[in-house]
């Protein structure tokens, strides 16, 4: 998904008007702490200070240009949530005149042992903060086409990398991507040691941009629905393959855009299938999935067949290091089965 | 609120540049312009107090003591829109700016009045929460220091435009003790890349009711900047004349060189920090604008009486102006769903 990220971005200055790419370690050598920005031609190293970053692409933003800021952790842009929320509101507050085209990138949740700081998750404070667009993919072709999309946008967004798939390889390919790994690596991966004379040799790409606000149906079944992104969207797809066998049929349904997300599929697999499982890892109090267990409430009632359930993080103020700690703290493998088994053969 | 005047700590160093002098070193024109733009804010200031007192108005604040710096200030940008002109990223004291630029008094009034007629946020912001994107005036915001993180943007992008076009940041004393501030300190000042900043701030020695001297240890906010290398200075900004030609430097310079500046001005603060401290003239604090008026009459500029004429004519003005926007509409309640996302249809994403 790194790689994806760093295609999508070079599309995005070389044809989308993408003018600076910043953030802590963003620019060379690093190139970023998850290598998202390596070999970029307009990447550089900011201060480390994420209230300035934050802060310099909505300037950007408002001077036209066309920022794409990182903040390296999640676990970090805590302390710029007010800006997050000005940039929010700026449109807004200004009854119409000034929009901000920015995109915040930021590695998400668990899934890399990264103890209390390197763990958390944005999805829920963030999805509190109207007038952004909030995007999280699961797979790498995905990841490429939200951030095309996220770099045409007139509105800011926050785009989410769950960061226990930065490694993962996709199912499906980018258009362009040379299908051997190691080809790959050896076109866009910079070099170890010296890499001040390395330029990257990028595949042919093209816009495959996938619209914000559209989920994908990634199972299609029949008993029950799970809607999910980012890590635990893996989960739930691998889960609903186990309990197939069992002969329970899951809908699995990958939101993609948090805000604004795709009402419209989550109703039509809800009223086929009767019963529902909202799967992230962020904390479960006032978690996202709350809020989309509460509309499905209000809305579909008289379809549903049991209560809707969110399976999310324990609400504890950290994921510890040892891995029995982390563990127990977001949801696990045999967690997302032990809930979707138990929702599908709820009696009514 | 008044304070004790004798408890104010002296400011050493500092050194108005022309109070000995016998002629002023600006031509009457401009000297009476300034001085007619200083009446014209203290009038709208004072009607909006006494609209928020009226029951017109939810809440006051503004700029009223700090004319003298903020009128020449806004003489002296370089109004327009994009990159290739000044950025305007301002805090909430800054109607007399607005003023200096040519911006019409009424905009102010209906921002009072919170109408839908308001030009800068259409009833949903404070009195002097400007936001004009014709003259790169960005949404003036209540929280008091994040033009500070943002002004780095703006200025990158126009010292990557090329042209002579800055970046102008102010805020309060008390302000500065925010982290942006030290933000805006490091970001404008990056090693070969330093960015053409005018970083202002407007030191009134409060922070609502808390005494500057009670918070900060630093004498001088100025010397902050020696740290990071870049151009600094205190001025008296009570002193029209001396503010002038002190910005006008340091724009020149800002302009020019392409580098940050930073400029403390000593301000008044005359009607206390916001109506929510009463709004009542402070009479122990200078009053940059009757003092003005003395230097005039004394220079055979202004007298007195034109002073006096001219004050009654704005206040006049501005109670009509006032009236007329207490009859115009409220926005309508169905219109908080405009504006959320640039380029599409408003709607309650939750109504189906």
């Amino acid at each position: 998904m790194a790689q994806a990220i760093r295609m999508a971005l070079h599309f995005a200055e070389k044809n989308l008007g993408v003018t600076d790419i910043f953030g802590e370690d963003v620019g060379p050598p690093l190139g970023g702490v998850f290598t998202c920005t390596q070999g970029l031609e307009t990447a550089w190293n900011s201060p480390l200070d994420e209230r300035g970053i934050i802060g310099a692409a909505m300037g950007l933003a408002m001077a036209g240009s066309r920022p794409v800021a990182e903040i390296q952790f999640c676990d970090y842009v805590y302390n710029t949530i007010d800006l997050l929320k000005l940039a929010g509101n700026t449109l807004w507050s200004s009854n119409g005149q000034w929009n901000l085209p920015m995109v915040v990138m930021t590695p998400v949740g668990s899934g890399i042992r990264g103890s209390i700081y390197h763990s958390h998750s944005f999805d829920a404070t963030m999805t509190h903060i109207p007038g952004w667009k909030t995007v999280m993919p699961s797979t790498p072709l995905d990841a490429y086409g939200l951030m095309l999309s996220a770099c045409k946008e007139q509105n800011p967004v926050m785009f989410l990398i769950p960061k226990a798939l930065m490694r993962v390889k996709g199912d499906e390919a980018i258009p362009g991507e040379p299908g051997d790994d190691k080809q790959l690596s050896k076109m866009i991966d910079a070099p170890l040691g010296d890499r001040s004379k390395w330029k990257p040799q990028w595949p042919e790409l093209v816009d495959a941009s996938i619209p914000l606000g559209q989920a994908k149906v990634v199972r299609a079944g029949s008993q029950l629905t799970v809607v999910s992104y980012g890590r635990t969207m893996l989960l739930a797809k691998k889960a609903a393959e186990t309990l197939a066998a069992e002969g329970i049929d899951a809908e699995v349904i990958d939101l993609r855009t948090l805000w604004p997300y795709d009402w419209p599929t989550l109703e039509a697999s809800v009223k086929k299938t009767g019963r529902v499982l909202f799967l992230n890892e962020d904390t479960e109090v006032t978690n996202f999935g709350e809020h989309l267990a509460r509309r499905v409430t209000e809305k579909l009632f008289y379809s549903l067949l049991a209560p809707p359930k969110v399976l999310a993080g324990k609400f504890v103020p950290g994921i510890g290091l040892a891995d029995t700690l982390e563990a127990a703290s977001v949801p696990q493998q045999h967690d997302v089965e032990q809930a979707m088994r138990a929702l599908a053969t709820m009696q009514p | 609120m008044a304070r004790d005047a004798k408890k104010l700590k002296p400011v050493k160093e500092f050194k108005p540049l022309i109070t000995k002098s016998t002629e002023l070193p600006l031509d009457p024109e401009r000297l009476r312009f300034m001085h007619e733009t200083m009446v014209k804010a203290r009038c709208l200031e004072e009607r909006l107090i006494a609209m928020y007192k009226s029951g017109h108005g939810y809440f006051w604040i503004g700029g009223p003591g700090e004319e003298a710096f903020n009128v020449p200030l806004g003489m002296l940008i370089k109004k327009g829109q994009g990159p290739a002109f000044d950025f305007c990223h301002f805090h909430y004291r800054q109607s007399a700016t607005l003023l200096a630029m040519g911006e019409e008094p009424m905009g102010a009034i209906r921002q009072m009045k919170n109408t839908a007629t308001d030009p800068y946020s259409g009833g949903r912001n404070f009195a002097g929460h400007f936001s004009k994107k014709e003259w790169n005036i960005v949404p003036v915001s209540s929280p008091i220091e994040v033009q500070y993180s943002m002004v780095a943007g703006t200025a990158l992008a126009q010292k990557r435009h090329g042209g002579d076009g800055i970046s102008i940041v102010t805020g309060g004393d008390a302000g500065t003790a925010e982290g942006d501030f030290a933000t805006c300190l490091v970001w404008t000042s990056r090693p070969g890349e330093e960015l053409p900043v005018l970083i202002i701030v407007t030191n009134n020695r409060w922070g609502i009711s808390t005494p500057y001297e009670q918070v900060q240890g630093v004498e001088k906010i100025s010397d902050r900047g020696v740290a990071f290398g870049m151009r600094t200075k205190t001025i008296d900004g009570n002193d029209p004349i001396s503010a002038y030609l002190e910005l006008k430097e340091a724009f020149e310079y800002v302009r020019t060189e392409r580098k940050p500046y930073l400029v403390e001005a000593r301000v008044s603060r005359l009607y206390g920090h916001s109506s929510a401290s009463g709004a009542n003239f402070n009479t122990v604090e200078a009053d940059c604008l009757s003092q003005f008026e003395d230097k005039l009459d004394a220079h055979g500029i202004r007298t007195k009486a034109e002073a006096k004429a001219l004050r009654e004519k704005y206040a006049a003005d501005y109670a009509e102006l006032a009236r007329v926007a207490k009859e115009e509409p409220f926005p309508d309640g169905s219109s908080i769903w405009n504006h959320v996302y640039a380029g599409e249809a408003p709607k309650d994403p939750l109504a189906d």
